[in-house]
């Protein structure tokens, strides 16, 4: 429980209502966006941070509108950069938590860049990152995660080229938490924004969210109570590979040709598998990264949590170490260095 | 600097071998070196500048080279050179023209023969001057054979049969050996011009530490070289550039690049205030960043972005946590950075934006000088989006501009351009060093009190509190969406709106309040008033120093604000009958000038990728001192 000092000096226990600001809250009724908003405020309590010290740095898109509705500091910058600045911030200010706000289109599309990159170097940034499958603030494109085929005002044969996978493309570049919930997941929701709190280190949680206008019911599987219990995995740390209204059913690994299938529990051939997100090596969490319906479940929760020395931590120890061998530099030493003459 | 320490008689001078020569007096010289890209000109040069500026000369240098690292070897495509003058006087340029030109191959001399002066002393290495280079050069015959070269003192020398004998017996290969030939012709030069080799044997020690065999070789050819101006009897006589009557200081050689990264980072510890500086890599700027990658214990720390937008990014989040955020680059890295700045602009964040500029469009040509970004970074970004733009005149003056553009980043809350140049940025030149008590400090400061904060509640100057994460009570959203002034909450009022853009313009207009009056150096009013800005300041400072000697009534105005100009701008371009702006681009200050005061500038361009020469610009200027003056070729109207 975090408090704070309020003017008088008196200590009180921060709430929900102090993380929402003064600003109308301007989505689609119906927005996916809402309840992730509301998760967040209710977690933010929680984490022990003074709310001055939180910060939330957000791109272009409906997502990114996400800092004005946070009474914590909030920078709403420019399409695909959110990780880069929030990455500059950091090297500045690395005792700040820096939360970046995105979406399919501006992470995945227009700052892909910047997202592997933060996430290659592990900047100590907590990356949720909106995926709605479509683009919404400009009214209906497809996205980089829209399906096959998808057939919206700017592709009215159908989308062509294949979907990303979030996932696959954060364990690409070896982020040390990657992790997916879903909007409507309220619980798993929150339990994931305090793991990726926890986290020291780039820790990228995709949100799975319904775009009611543009995109509807594009997680309605994931979503109906009767069916998803049969379409969605929940990862657990220790826990097997389990799902169906009875658990009865198992993902299961292929030994020979080193992939995932589906298959009832107790059924003989390949090797029932516990789930381990803190293994050095991301290969079994790509596999699972790679699972898309129809073939298999949608795994949700923690894929990779693996423990790294952080790009702020290292860059200041370097420069702490010059320090250390030299001491710090004076103006008079840093001008009057190498050849010099007098006249 | 004292004249008698004893430097200009070197000891090898003493001996008595070899046959007396006379020492002739120069008050300066211009010397070019040129060669392969792979023969280490860039060195040969910068060795022979540090001892000239070491042993009292006045220096300015003008490195050119191609952007191939190793174009194949002996073609034109591959020929470097470094022109550098030293003196005796006060010098502004590295010369219109070398009067000694070092020529390491045929390609060599074949790219830079038109510009040696006639009667100018040519030092050819005739080893290189074999069948296949002489075709790569694209030379049917020898020119050390075909009598071409006869307005000229040559003196052929084969630099590969001397370093071949100097190192026989070392074991190292041909090729190795061939490699040390740049040393054997800066001894030479030092024989020639009577410089003391120890200081260099001394150096060229440090530098090869790591490799004693290369030190060794070096060290031999070096010598060989320099004892080689004493035997041989081509050379007619040795001379002798005394030391400048520069100010008494203290004093070291300085690139633009050097003095950038220097003064970032003074900045930063005058403001108090940690620096990031976050780069992509590009030439001509590469060497900024390398510079503060080597500051870490003065508080710099330095970025490597993925790419140029990254950078812009970064060094606008450093900001918002109460760094000073800094981005490097040259044009096409400045055009993609456009965006962020326009970002700092409607977040009114400090931001500094270093651009070297080289010669466009696109990629243009990398390591050639242009000034053609001036309106790119006055007008380049969407919206009306302004922000300061100041520009150094000299490579030691990048120090002081580099601190100016920190300072009104930070004390008016905008973002800054700051307009070098390739031949800034290479160029080198004495710089005396500044006391550092004499530095004013940089006013930063964070809003603390949450009393009445608002974001965007200005002060006289119109400029906002800097309200830094971190801070209680202080917490709030700032962005790119148009914003109410004072709460900073999102608007689309049209009121507003223009009342924010026409705020954004006065808060830089308003900068003008604090800057000095604009100088000119000659009279109070006169004929011709030459304008300029950037790093052409030495011809044109040369040029008009010449004019006036002539007896013309010649002005000179150099701007380094470019936006806001300064106060009186206008008022001294009305003092003379005719004003010519010299620049290297097609006439964007110009055309800011007849805009902003209607005055009917001439425009003096020169769009190569090099600097102007003393005598165009003097040339330029006399067809407008002709009574009969009017629109004349080589000057835009």
């Amino acid at each position: 429980m975090s408090e704070v000092i309020a003017n008088g000096g008196e200590h009180r226990k921060l709430t929900k209502k102090d993380f929402e600001s003064d600003q109308a809250v301007r989505w689609c009724p119906g927005c996916g966006d809402y309840a992730i908003l509301a998760q967040m405020q209710k977690v933010m309590p929680e984490l022990g941070i003074p709310k001055e010290k939180i910060v939330f740095i957000s791109g272009i898109g409906c997502s990114s509108r996400f800092p004005y509705y946070m009474d914590t500091f909030g920078f709403h910058t420019i399409h695909g950069r959110a990780p880069a600045i929030a990455t500059g911030l950091k090297l500045s200010r690395p005792e700040l938590s820096v939360w970046v706000v995105t979406g399919d289109g501006d992470a995945l599309s227009i700052g892909g860049n910047h997202l592997i990159h933060a996430l290659r170097r592990n900047v100590d940034l907590k990356i949720l990152l909106f995926n709605n499958k479509v683009y919404g603030l400009t009214k209906g494109q497809f996205s980089p995660t829209s399906e096959i085929g998808m057939k919206t005002k700017s592709s009215p044969a159908g989308s062509v080229a294949r979907p990303f996978r979030t996932l696959s493309l954060a364990l690409g570049a070896e982020a040390t938490f990657v992790a997916r919930a879903v909007d409507t997941e309220t619980q798993h929701l929150q339990q994931m924004i305090s793991r990726m709190a926890e986290h020291k280190g780039s820790a990228l949680l995709e949100i799975y969210q319904n775009c009611p206008v543009f995109n509807d019911g594009a997680f309605d599987e994931l979503k109906d109570r009767k069916t998803k219990s049969d379409h969605l995995l929940f990862l657990e740390h220790g826990q097997p590979l389990v799902f169906g209204p009875d658990d009865e059913k198992v993902v299961k690994l292929d030994t020979e040709r080193t992939r995932l299938y589906v298959a009832k529990r107790g059924e003989p051939g390949g090797v029932e598998i516990t789930h381990d997100e803190a293994v050095a090596d991301p290969g079994l969490a790509l596999l699972l990264a790679r699972c898309t319906p129809p073939e298999f479940p949608t795994p949700i929760g923690v894929l990779r949590a693996v423990s790294e020395p952080t790009f702020e931590d290292q860059t200041l120890a370097q420069n702490r170490a010059a320090i250390a061998v030299r001491g710090e530099g004076t103006l008079q030493e840093l001008l009057y260095a190498g050849d010099r003459w007098d006249v | 600097m004292a004249q008698d320490d004893g430097h200009s008689d070197g000891p090898a001078n003493g001996s008595s071998s070899g046959p007396q020569r006379p020492k002739r007096r120069l008050d300066s010289v211009v010397i070019r070196f040129a060669g392969d890209s792979g023969d280490g000109m860039q060195l040969t040069g910068t060795e022979f500048t540090r001892t000239a500026a070491l042993y009292g000369n006045d220096i300015a240098t003008f490195p050119d080279f191609p952007a191939e690292i190793r174009a194949p070897a002996g073609s034109l495509a591959g020929v470097s050179g470094f022109q550098l003058q030293f003196s005796s006087n006060e010098i502004f340029t590295a010369g219109d023209a070398p009067e000694v030109l070092v020529a390491m191959n045929p390609a060599a001399l074949r790219t830079n023969l038109a510009d040696l002066e006639p009667g100018g002393l040519l030092i050819v290495n005739t080893g290189a001057f074999k069948a296949k280079n002489l075709e790569l050069a694209g030379y049917e015959r020898s020119p050390l054979d075909d009598g071409s070269l006869s307005k000229y003192r040559v003196i052929p020398i084969d630099f590969t049969k001397h370093v071949t004998t100097a190192l026989t017996g070392t074991g190292m290969s041909s090729r190795d050996i061939a490699r040390t030939q740049n040393f054997f012709a800066l001894g030479i030069l030092f024989w020639m011009y009577g410089r003391n080799p120890e200081p260099e044997i001394e150096s060229i020690k440090k530098k090869f530490s790591k490799n004693a065999q290369l030190s060794d070789a070096n060290v031999k050819v070096f010598q060989a070289g320099y004892h080689l101006g004493e035997t041989l009897e081509l050379f007619d006589a040795r001379y002798e550039v005394p030391p400048a009557k520069l100010e008494h200081g203290h004093y070291r050689n300085i690139t633009g690049n050097e003095a950038t990264a220097l003064g970032l980072v003074t900045a930063a510890k005058l403001a108090n205030l940690p620096l990031l500086y976050a780069s992509y890599p590009i030439t001509p700027a590469s060497d900024v960043l390398h510079n503060l990658a080597g500051y870490a214990r003065y508080g710099a720390t330095t970025f490597q972005a993925e790419d140029e937008i990254a950078a812009v990014g970064a060094a606008i989040g450093a900001s918002f946590g109460g760094a000073i955020g800094v981005t490097g680059t040259s044009g096409p890295g400045f055009a993609l950075k456009q965006e962020g700045i326009g970002l700092a602009v409607a977040v009114e964040l400090p931001l500094v934006v270093v651009n070297v500029q080289r010669a466009g469009p696109s990629t243009g040509m990398p390591t050639k000088t242009e000034q053609a970004d001036l309106l790119q970074a006055i007008v380049g970004r969407n919206g009306e989006s302004p922000i300061a733009v100041v520009a150094p005149a000299t490579p030691a003056e990048c120090f002081d501009i580099a601190i100016e553009a920190v300072r009104l980043a930070v004390e008016h809350m905008c973002p800054v351009a700051y307009l070098s140049d390739g031949s800034l940025a290479n160029g080198a030149e004495p710089w005396q060093l500044p006391d550092p008590e004499d530095l004013e400090p940089i006013r930063a400061s964070f809003r603390t009190d949450p009393e009445n904060f608002a974001p965007f509640l200005r002060d006289a100057r119109l400029v906002r509190p800097w309200a830094i994460p971190g801070t209680p009570g202080l917490e709030h959203r700032i962005g790119g969406i148009e914003k109410e002034d004072v709460s900073g909450n999102i608007s689309y009022d049209p009121e507003n709106h223009e009342h924010m853009v026409l705020t954004r313009q006065a808060k830089i207009d308003r900068i003008a309040d604090r800057l000095p009056p604009a100088e000119i150096d000659g009279p109070a009013s006169g004929d011709v008033l030459v304008v300029g800005w950037g790093g052409t300041f030495g011809a044109l400072r040369q040029a008009t120093l010449q004019l006036r000697a002539e007896g013309h009534a010649v002005g000179h105005l150099h701007l380094r604000y470019l936006n806001p100009l300064q106060s009186n701008v206008g008022e001294l371009l009305r003092r003379y009958r005719r004003v010519v702006v010299a620049e290297l681009n097609r006439g964007q200050l110009r055309s800011l000038l007849r805009d902003k005061y209607l005055v009917d500038a001439r425009g003096l361009n020169k769009i190569q990728g090099k600097p102007f020469k003393v005598r165009e610009v003097v040339e330029a200027v006399r067809k407008l001192l002709s009574p009969s003056a009017g629109v004349r070729e080589g000057l835009h109207s």
